[in-house]
């Protein structure tokens, strides 16, 4: 089935990914770890602007971006350098912001995603380097505001900046493009997804070979979508009105769900970019070929082995493999059970329960999932059973054994010790004759030959407390 | 040559506020440079490439090791606008 | 007539009486001066004295008093570069010569008076007003370091920093006849040196002889890995004291006597030249066939580079902030009141030289203009050791004359800013007098060939009287 795209949608997307596994910002030693402190107690000289103060490029953070580059699939440059883009907004300490202009460290790549009709091929323009201007908060709403508080702990922040092609065909695909590049980013360990303002989106979008529409302020993927669901309908509805669509920047409004023009004065920028006077040219091509060798196995790659090695579903290998954790996860409880069925109850089973609660895996140890299998596999619990246990431990805690034996989970247990205790009592006569006369003693005997029977797995007392009612029952 | 509309834009690029009586007087002195800076117009300078940095050095690196950040009140010791250890300043738009 | 006392005459007279002392007869002089050389003096600068003579801190320059020029950040003293716009602004941290000087044990008596943002060639543009020349107070110091120059010549201070972008260190020293140095590229850290165009310039010292210049640079040059830009690279100065100059190799480029050089310079600097070739010297006539580009070039680079190093003056961190109800408004008054009208000037001609359609006409033509520049001094110098010729084509002009006519003022560069454009090293030292005022012969180097300069300037020196006239005492 071929997807038709009747709207003739496009979407591109700038991906803002802050590369917060640094320990210090881009141009100075700062530590990154700012977010549970107070405001304007990671800044220096450098991050906050000061007059006279100089940057000097964090080696590692170069590293990291042609780690990147190189994930997807990109060239990387010869030798690239800093320009300053410059415009006047109060998160801008110097009034201009470090960036890459027309030698991105990164170039012509991409991003294979499940597109609405299969694989789908997204081009990356680039992938350059720039940083993260400071935090403004308003008092009061954006319009009606007060004042404005600025908070530079999150300036000179690494970020890269990832531009695709408008290969994007529907919000749906824009949303897998971002969860594909989360899960690259992720498998490369540059940065902590959670935390906030890590990936921040802009959008751009056009519909029937328009002019195309700039969305900005995008906080989250789901954001996303959204805006551009919202976005497509109303270029769809103004064209259907017979309205023109302008070249413009929108503002998404992620409260009322809408975009907003923003065509004001401020909104107006003529950049006037040039090569930053106080960093020298980087010539970093030399350093691909052992970063290469160094990348981890991403995403699509690990995809491909789960299926050779583990014989599993392409649905399965897809689920796990999207997130590295999981893979992680998985594959340590595949080294101790059947891989399939750990394949079954990892992708299907907890992270179903997993992603009802909003929880990651770590919610959940591996250990308790390979105890769960190995109960359902003996079966000594039913796979229902095994269901309720995890539910049990997301919700309230607890260890599997202890769950199950407080839940009397363990129906097959049981029959076995009825069981045993049925044929202790049929092939001990004497002993059993002897306990009916009243020696409490002979009971003894009996209990040893069910705990026999059944291995020791049995719980004395029960198996006590079973034959004085079988028994009682009997006579 | 410089327009007076030009040099209000300019103005309000570099966020230079240029009072209308001013404008005028402002483009008669700016365009006395730029006349000058013209001449630039005569050299020939195909295939010449432009230098960026006069020293020829490349790759100047720091390490990812973090250094001490100043004290709170240090960063804030230079204006008396502030709030809860945050920069205040008027609203945006 | 003026006291002049080099590095080696303060010792002595530590030696007898105490840093206390000599520290204190300089700002008592200071104090009674009628130059505005210095626009405020270090209410520390006595207690820092009273350390050394307890014997708290030695070193090479221990407990000599020293001028720095407001452009450069002293921790705890107020640096603004005689802006109305960094009024109140204390730097929360040293300059990289600044801890140099601390730890050599020089005492800094305050901030001397300077061009606004080091944009000018007279120090009439200080928002402090004019500083005087010693030598006639009818008449401009030069610029844009005029204070650090002018103190130097009035005996307010042995030594001094100042900051040469196009000729800043030299065209005061020519003016007020004493020595100054403006160093090779990346020879000292500019961190902490408040920038006016990064790319051009460098800090550099003053002083009464050349010994002096050459204390000073031993301990301030040196790599700083603050600075990217900063050059790794070993250097002794003062073993270039030498009286000698047999077979050393002379150039004269002949366009720097060009139209409109005073006849009183040009016979100063042509027997100059003779002295030399009387000391064993030969020399040449040589040409630069872009030297008249290079002003135009010169300032478009400085201008464009300027306008986005001083973005950062908005009001929102330190300085003057002016009213405004909304951020930009708050940041259009903020500048338009806090900079004077060259600081604006240059700054809208830098905006209109890098902004949409002009870039490649004049930001990208001037840098292609710099290299031809930079081409005649490869050339030059593959030919000859140095280059002389006049610093300042005029003596000292009088205070208002050309205030009112930017461009007339610019034309005053032209000898000293092909220097800058090219990153090569260039001293100014007294060579005679026209008009009864100070005249400078430049002598220029190869990159990193401080010492080859130093040495000619020195043996200059040694064989003439120059340096040893005074200017009257002025009260
Ligand atoms: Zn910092």
């Amino acid at each position: 089935m071929v997807y038709e795209n009747p709207d003739g949608v496009k979407i591109g997307l700038e991906v803002h990914v802050q590369l917060n596994k640094l320990k210090t910002k881009l141009f100075c030693g700062c530590s990154t770890d700012y977010h549970n402190d107070e405001p304007n107690t990671h800044v220096c000289p450098v991050c906050l602007g000061l007059p006279g103060s100089l940057p000097v490029i964090n080696e590692r953070a170069v590293e990291f971006a042609i780690r990147i580059g190189l994930a997807l699939s990109c060239e990387i440059v010869e030798q690239t350098q800093f320009h300053r883009k410059n415009y006047y907004y109060p998160d801008l300490p110097k009034g201009f912001q470090t960036t890459q202009y027309d030698y991105p460290i990164a170039s012509k790549g991409k991003v294979i995603i499940e597109g609405e009709d299969g694989e789908r091929v997204i081009r990356i323009t680039r992938a350059h380097m720039e940083e993260d201007p400071g935090r403004l908060q308003h008092i009061g709403t954006i319009e009606k505001s007060k004042g404005t508080l600025i908070n530079y702990n999150r300036s000179g922040m690494t970020l890269i900046e990832i531009v695709s092609e408008p290969d994007m065909r529907s919000p749906k695909e824009a949303r897998r493009y971002l969860d594909k590049l989360r899960s690259i980013l992720d498998y490369l360990d540059v940065f902590n997804g959670d935390l906030e303002g890590a990936m921040r989106v802009d959008a751009n979008v056009s519909v029937f070979g328009g002019e195309r529409v700039e969305i900005k302020n995008i906080s989250s993927f789901k954001g996303a979508e959204r805006a551009l669901l919202y976005e497509i309908m109303r270029q769809k509805n103004h064209v259907r009105r017979g309205g023109e669509i302008v070249m413009e920047t929108r503002h998404f409004d992620e409260a009322r769900g809408v975009t907003i023009s923003m065509r004001t004065k401020e909104a107006e920028h003529d950049y006037r970019y040039f090569p930053e006077p106080d960093l020298v040219p980087l010539r970093v091509a030399e350093r691909a070929p052992e970063i290469q060798k160094a990348l981890p196995e991403l995403p699509d790659a690990r995809r491909e082995r789960f299926l050779r090695q583990y014989e599993m579903s392409n649905m399965h290998a897809r689920a796990l493999t999207n997130e590295i954790k999981v893979a992680d996860f998985y594959e340590d409880v595949a080294g101790k059970v059947n891989p399939k069925d750990a394949a079954v109850w990892v992708a299907d089973i907890l992270r179903g329960e997993l992603n009802y609660r909003d929880l990651g895996i770590d919610a959940f140890a591996a250990k308790d999932i390979v105890t769960i299998i190995e109960l359902v596999t003996e079966n000594r619990i039913t796979e229902q059973s095994g269901v309720e246990v995890i539910r049990t431990i997301l919700d309230h805690g607890g260890k599997p054994q202890d769950i199950v034996k407080d839940k009397g989970l363990l129906k097959v247990e049981d029959d076995i010790v009825a069981k045993a205790v049925k044929e202790a009592i049929a092939e001990n006569p004497e002993a059993v004759t002897d306990y009916l006369g009243g020696k409490e003693k002979s009971l003894n005997f009996v209990v040893g030959k069910v705990m026999q029977k059944t291995k020791g797995r049995a719980d004395a007392r029960e198996v006590r407390e079973r034959l004085v009612k079988d028994l009682n029952d009997q006579s | 040559m410089i327009t007076k509309e030009e040099v209000e834009h300019v103005g309000w690029l570099a966020r230079i506020r240029i009072d209308e009586t001013k404008s005028d007087a402002y483009a008669g002195k700016l365009n006395s440079v730029l006349d000058y800076f013209g001449q630039l117009d005569k050299v020939d300078t195909e295939d010449v490439p432009p230098t960026y940095h006069v020293m020829d050095i490349v790759n100047v690196f720091r390490k990812d090791e973090v250094t001490e950040s100043m004290p709170q009140d240090a960063v804030l010791s230079n204006t008396e606008y502030r709030k809860e250890g945050n920069f205040k300043t008027p609203k945006i738009i | 007539m003026v006291t002049w006392t080099d590095i080696s005459g303060i010792k002595q007279k530590i030696a007898e009486s105490s840093a206390e002392e000599v520290t204190a007869s300089y700002l008592e002089k200071i104090g009674k001066s009628c130059i505005n050389g210095f626009v405020r003096t270090w209410d520390r600068a006595l207690e820092v004295a009273k350390a050394i003579d307890a014997g708290d801190q030695e070193g090479p320059l221990a407990g000599v008093p020293i001028a720095i020029k407001d452009n450069i950040s002293t921790t705890g003293l107020s640096t603004t570069c005689s802006s109305k716009i960094l009024q109140g602004y204390v730097p929360p941290y040293d300059a990289h010569v600044i801890g140099k000087l601390r730890d050599a044990g020089a005492v800094i008596l305050g901030k001397t008076n300077m061009d606004e943002f080091a944009m000018g060639t007279s120090t009439e543009s200080s928002y402090y007003g004019a500083t005087l020349n010693p030598w006639d107070t009818d008449r401009v110091p030069g610029g844009s370091s005029g204070g650090s120059a002018a103190v130097v010549a009035a005996g307010e201070a042995p030594v001094s920093l100042g900051s040469d972008t196009g000729g800043s260190v030299r065209c005061p020293a020519a003016f007020c006849g004493v020595v100054g140095l403006k160093p090779t590229y990346g020879c000292i850290s500019r961190y902490g040196l408040i920038s006016y165009a990064n790319s051009l310039e460098q800090i550099g010292p003053l002083a009464t002889c050349v010994a002096d210049i050459a204390a000073l640079m031993d301990v301030i040059a040196g790599h700083d890995h603050r600075d990217s830009t900063s050059i790794n690279r070993e250097n002794n100065y003062s073993e270039a004291l030498k009286d000698d100059v047999n077979g050393l190799k002379i150039g004269v480029p002949e366009e720097y006597f060009g139209e409109g050089i005073d006849e009183g310079v040009e016979k100063a600097v042509w027997d100059a030249i003779g002295k030399y070739e009387d000391m064993g010297a030969s020399w040449k006539k040589i040409s630069m066939p872009h030297t008249k580009y290079a002003l135009a070039s010169y300032y478009i680079i400085a201008m464009s580079e300027a306008s986005s190093n001083l973005a950062r003056f908005d009001g929102t961190r330190y300085g003057f902030r002016a009213d405004g109800d909304n951020w930009h408004v708050m940041a259009s008054n903020t500048r338009a009141e806090g900079f004077g009208d060259e600081v604006k000037r240059r700054i809208l001609l830098g905006t209109y030289a890098l902004s949409a359609g002009y870039h490649d006409r004049y930001y990208l033509k001037a840098l292609k203009v710099r290299t031809l520049v930079k081409q005649d001094f490869d050339r030059a110098l593959s030919e000859v050791d140095v280059l002389m010729g006049p610093t300042m084509p005029t003596p000292a002009f009088k205070i208002g004359e050309k205030i009112d006519d930017p461009l007339s003022l610019y034309l005053a560069d032209v000898n000293t800013v092909p220097v800058n454009l090219a990153g090569v090293p260039s001293i100014s030292v007294p060579c005679g007098f026209s008009e009864g005022m100070p005249v400078g012969l430049q002598i220029i180097g190869k990159h990193f060939d401080e010492n080859t300069i130093i040495r000619a300037a020195y043996s200059f020196e040694q064989n003439t009287a120059h340096h040893t006239r005074r200017p009257r005492e002025v009260v």
